[in-house]
């Protein structure tokens, strides 16, 4: 077992396609037919660290989540767990390891069983404690999530939205895994509600101590929860680093762009609705089925050189800064100041 | 910043001005005839199993021409209800029960639906969350534009067509005359938006509802589409009335705010003052509970309890049993009115010089 | 984005819209259903009378009365007798029950068969699906008819025959609906989170899926009994149902044939008992679509 700060969790290569449509008629018509969600990821997630995978929809997160839950299985690379390889077909004991909690609290709950049934099962089936606890073990999960004892006896359908979230923490909790993935926890909540969710997930990441791999489009909320963040792009990872240097000096255009984009309280010069900045990434994101070639970012991107429709920028760090990598021949030399 | 005298009628409803927004330019603060759209006491009530809804109750506000108008809310807030009553779009089971919503000074709440088809699409219009199901996916994109100019202004094929691809210039569509003759569903989300947009503007109205139109689009496309309406605004005098539920985006577009709670307005007023310097504990704590981008807040400061039954909601102040600084008087009936402040700004909260300055304190230094 | 709010409809406090949301499907609003209710009443009345039988007729069924053939109806023969001088009322109550019970039992194999094998084929996909659809199609690209009669006439008339016919052809309606549900269902989050928690295939199906996929099996079952009492029905008319000379609604009908023009209450009234059924069986069906799909076109 490794301690703290080593590295848990790590994948390397890893892809995700979906063919999309006949195989006949793509080979007719020499359309493309592979989607490809996730093209090639490497990621690394240290014990009690808490990561955030940041994209915008078609960035391929929520499938690399999913397939690092061992939910969806990956055509191409490896998962390792502590060392040792993590198929998609995983042993129950390897199962408890990662659990997940889903975006939507409405589909993420069986209607038909009750709050203390479902954690109950979770718990007898793999053991977590002996018979005459178990009880006892589902009522102190409640507790932990902010919910009373009562609720062992309801169903989902009795709650609202934010309390469902909660019983998915307390359910995803349940197996004490060492890796909770959360997938846009907070997304499909009111905004009152969102802030005790993520207060309760920042507690419980102090109080219990498993990793933290957050997925969200919110780089507010990532900024709030997450000590690293790697940012997607059409299926790849464009910059990982420390959360704070992404934000204050972010290394990619795409990032720049993600940042700037995000409206604000008290907007900066030039994104009031009188100012007359242009968008900060402008164009649509590409098909994820005819992705562009050399940089997949250089379509929307400011800076995009001839260098960039040729070559595909790997993941590269500053020197000095290993633990911030970026994937843009330019990321470094400053070129983008004048980004906004 | 720069107002007319505002003054209370014997009715209550207040009658104001504009305010200038931050973006330099003021929206029609000298505009002739007043607001363009206004509300006055609007109540509308929801025939519901369960007893009768207040969606709305009580809300008065007004835009002046040129101007955004934000309209910010949670879920039974009652915001898209006062959207739809406006347009006239209510469910079966609602009516308006109450109150005056003013066009140009004329009221819409007697009219028939005849005479409000003539006014919706040409005089209003509005813009919704999900382009793909507001947009008919078996109709050509050219054809839905110019569709209003035919049928509002009476233009011939040709003309509206041509129409249509002005529009479709301005809203930013690239290759018009190729993706006049495409079909929704061969558009991407943005691009769909920009599509409604357009048809929003083909017959030169004069306010645009909007109701959650960047909600579900992606970051940077919400960014595109927010300066789009911002330069469309500023260009053609167009009106909004823009319903989200998310705060900076608000404060990006629109030049005044109202903040609904529980089917009443808790707070008015110009976007930086409401935002920055709320006056409301609702507001206050809306922007606490919010997660920054810019800045990292130990925690978050939650909002206690839930939204309010809209059937039997409590006395007096709908807040009040989530309210920090709740006191003998806010569970009084009637509920409190909005009350006039200097600078234009309005709110509900009997106590409201409690919110001075919070936020100011909380934050970290910079 | 809030999913609390339904789209032209205000949001009500988040509680009370779960509340709302359980409403509809909750066991103490079944009994405002008209359709429902006036099936099951229907359906009451009938079962108790073919259950009560004895009580409500002094004859024997299968008494033959040879002094009283082709009596017309009277106070003392409610329907007549037929041809043999069994009084029709009596066959009529009898020939109930035989059908009634039969097509009850007949239709619980094919409902247990079909959704194991379409639950299976739902979750698990790859050759299991394969091979099952290959095997619903070869079921049915034969008439429902036809394979019933030819079934039950290679394997000889009588009780069993009729069970085993009918399971063989009737398990296919039920797995390929629950196919189809669960197909749908194994995408919901809470499958993917029992997935998760490394809860075995069985497992999930049987307490994940299942439950919430079974009543549109349920929902089916109403209609199919009607099927299953036609079946009967025909079979008995074709001579091929129950052996004589237990009292069976379809050879009711076929020996009443004979003297439709002068004593037509021997075959109408069988009929009509069929028809009753199989409305009540109808009305249940829809009662119970419309109470687990409330306000669905």
């Amino acid at each position: 077992m490794t301690g703290p700060g080593a590295e848990l969790l790590s994948a390397r290569g890893i892809a995700v396609w979906f063919p999309v449509g006949s195989a006949v008629t793509a080979r007719l018509r020499h359309r493309p037919r592979l989607l490809r969600a996730v093209d090639g990821v490497d990621l690394d997630l240290a014990r009690g660290e808490a990561l955030a995978l940041v994209g915008e929809s078609g960035s391929g997160k929520s499938t690399l989540a999913l397939a690092l839950a061992g939910l969806r299985p990956v055509n191409r690379g490896s998962i390792t767990y502590d060392g040792r390889p993590l198929p998609t077909r995983r042993s129950r004991a390897d199962r408890r390891r990662i659990q997940i909690v889903f975006q939507d609290p409405y589909s993420s709950l069986n209607p038909r069983l009750t709050v203390g049934g479902m954690l109950r099962e979770l718990i007898a089936v793999h053991k977590v404690v002996p018979p005459r606890e178990q009880a006892a073990f589902a009522a102190e999960l409640l507790r932990l999530v902010g919910l009373g004892e009562d609720a062992l006896r309801a169903y989902p359908r009795q709650f609202s939205g934010g309390q469902r979230q909660r019983v998915a923490i307390a359910r995803a909790l349940a197996l004490r895994p060492e890796v909770l993935v959360a997938d846009e926890p907070v997304s499909a909540l009111d905004v009152s509600v969102q802030a005790t969710i993520l207060n309760l997930l920042a507690d419980l990441r102090r109080e219990l101590g498993p990793s933290l791999l957050l997925i969200s489009h919110n780089l507010a909320v990532v900024r709030h929860l997450c000590d690293r963040t790697a940012v997607m792009y059409l299926g790849r990872i464009v910059e990982v680093g420390p959360t704070e240097r992404l934000f204050t000096s972010p290394a990619h255009p795409y990032t720049r762009g993600l940042l700037a984009a995000i409206p604000r309280l008290a907007p900066a010069g030039g994104q009031e609705p009188g100012g007359t900045a242009g968008p900060a990434v402008a164009g649509d994101m590409p098909s994820a089925l005819s992705v562009p070639s050399g940089c997949r970012f250089r379509t929307r991107c400011p800076h995009a050189r001839e260098r960039c429709a040729a070559e595909d920028p790997a993941l590269a760090s500053a020197p000095g800064e290993p633990g911030h990598l970026a994937a843009c021949h330019f990321a470094f030399e400053g070129i983008a100041a004048g980004a906004p | 910043m720069s107002r007319e005298g505002a003054g209370t009628d014997g009715a209550g409803g207040i009658r104001g001005g504009a305010g200038t927004g931050p973006g330099g330019a003021a929206p029609g603060a000298a505009a002739p005839g007043g607001p363009v759209l206004q509300l006055r006491d609007l109540k509308v009530r929801i025939a519901t199993r369960r007893g009768l809804v207040r969606a709305v109750d009580g809300v008065s506000l007004e835009v002046a021409r040129g101007e955004a108008v934000g309209l910010v809310g949670e879920s039974g807030s009652g915001k898209s209800m006062t959207l739809r009553a406006i347009l006239g779009v209510l469910p079966p089971e609602a009516r308006v029960t109450a109150g005056q919503i003013l066009l140009d000074g004329a009221d819409l709440v007697p009219l028939s639906q005849a005479d409000l088809n003539r006014i919706r699409g040409r005089k209003i219009s509005m813009i919704f969350q999900e382009p793909m199901s507001a947009l008919n996916p078996v109709m050509r994109v050219g054809h839905q534009i110019a569709e209003g100019p035919r049928v509002h202004l009476g233009y011939s094929r040709s003309k509206a067509a041509e129409r249509a691809l002005d529009l479709m210039r301005r809203v930013g569509i690239p290759d018009p005359e190729r993706r006049y003759r495409a079909y929704p569903h061969e558009f991407s989300g943005g691009m769909r938006q920009r599509v409604m947009i357009a048809i929003a503007l083909s017959c030169d109205p004069e306010v645009i509802l909007c109701d959650e139109p960047t909600t579900a689009l992606d970051v940077t496309i919400q960014d595109q589409i927010l300066r789009l309406l911002a330069r469309l605004c500023r260009e053609s005098g167009v009106s909004l009335v823009f319903v989200t539920h998310d705060l900076p985006v608000v404060a990006q577009l629109c030049q005044r705010v109202a903040v609904m709670y529980g089917g009443q307005i808790a707070e008015w007023g110009d976007v930086r003052d409401v935002l920055l310097d709320p006056r409301h504990p609702y507001t206050l704590g809306l922007v606490r509970s919010a997660p920054d981008v810019d800045e990292v807040r130990e925690s978050l400061v939650a909002i206690p309890g839930s939204p309010p039954s809209l059937v039997s909601p409590p006395p007096g102040c709908r807040f009040h049993p989530r309210c920090a600084f709740a006191e003998e008087d806010c569970r009084a009936e009637p509920p409190p009115p909005l009350r006039e402040l200097p600078g234009g700004r309005r709110t509900a909260c009997l106590h409201h010089e409690r919110c001075e300055d919070v936020l100011a304190t909380e934050r970290s230094p910079r | 984005m809030s999913a609390l709010s339904l789209p032209g409809l205000p949001g009500p406090a988040p509680a009370q819209a779960a509340a709302e949301h359980a409403a509809p499907r909750a066991a103490r609003r079944w009994y405002r259903q008209p359709a429902l209710m006036s099936g099951l009443v229907l359906l009451g009345i009938i079962v108790l009378a073919a259950a009560a039988a004895p009580l409500l007729t002094p004859y024997n069924p299968i008494a033959q009365n040879l002094n009283a053939t082709l009596l017309p109806p009277s106070a003392r023969h409610l329907l007549g007798t037929d041809q043999i001088g069994r009084d029709t009322f009596t066959r009529l109550l009898y020939g109930l029950r035989t059908d009634l019970r039969i097509a009850f039992i007949a239709v619980l194999l094919p409902f247990c068969i079909g959704t194991a094998l379409g639950s299976l084929a739902g979750y698990f996909g790859g050759w299991v699906d394969t091979v099952l659809m290959r095997l619903v199609d070869i079921v049915v690209a034969f008439p429902f008819y036809v394979l019933i009669i030819a079934l039950v006439f290679v394997l000889g008339p009588g009780e069993r025959s009729i069970y085993i016919a009918i399971t063989l052809v009737g398990w296919v309606s039920y797995a390929r609906i629950i196919r189809g549900e669960v197909l749908v269902a194994k995408r919901q989050d809470y499958v993917l989170a029992a997935r998760s928690g490394g809860l075995s295939g069985a497992r999930i199906i049987a307490r994940h899926l299942l439950p919430n996929v079974i009543t549109q099996a349920i929902i089916y079952a109403m209609s199919d009994i009607v099927q299953d009492i036609l079946a009967i029905v025909t079979l008995g008319y074709f001579g091929l149902g129950v052996p004589p000379p237990t009292p069976d609604l379809g050879s009711m009908i076929n020996d009443g044939q004979n003297f439709l023009t002068t004593h037509w209450q021997l075959t109408t009234f069988p009929g009509l008992a069929v028809v009753v059924v199989g409305l009540a069986l109808s009305l249940i069906g829809d009662g119970l679509a419309d109470l687990i799909r409330p306000g669905a076109a």
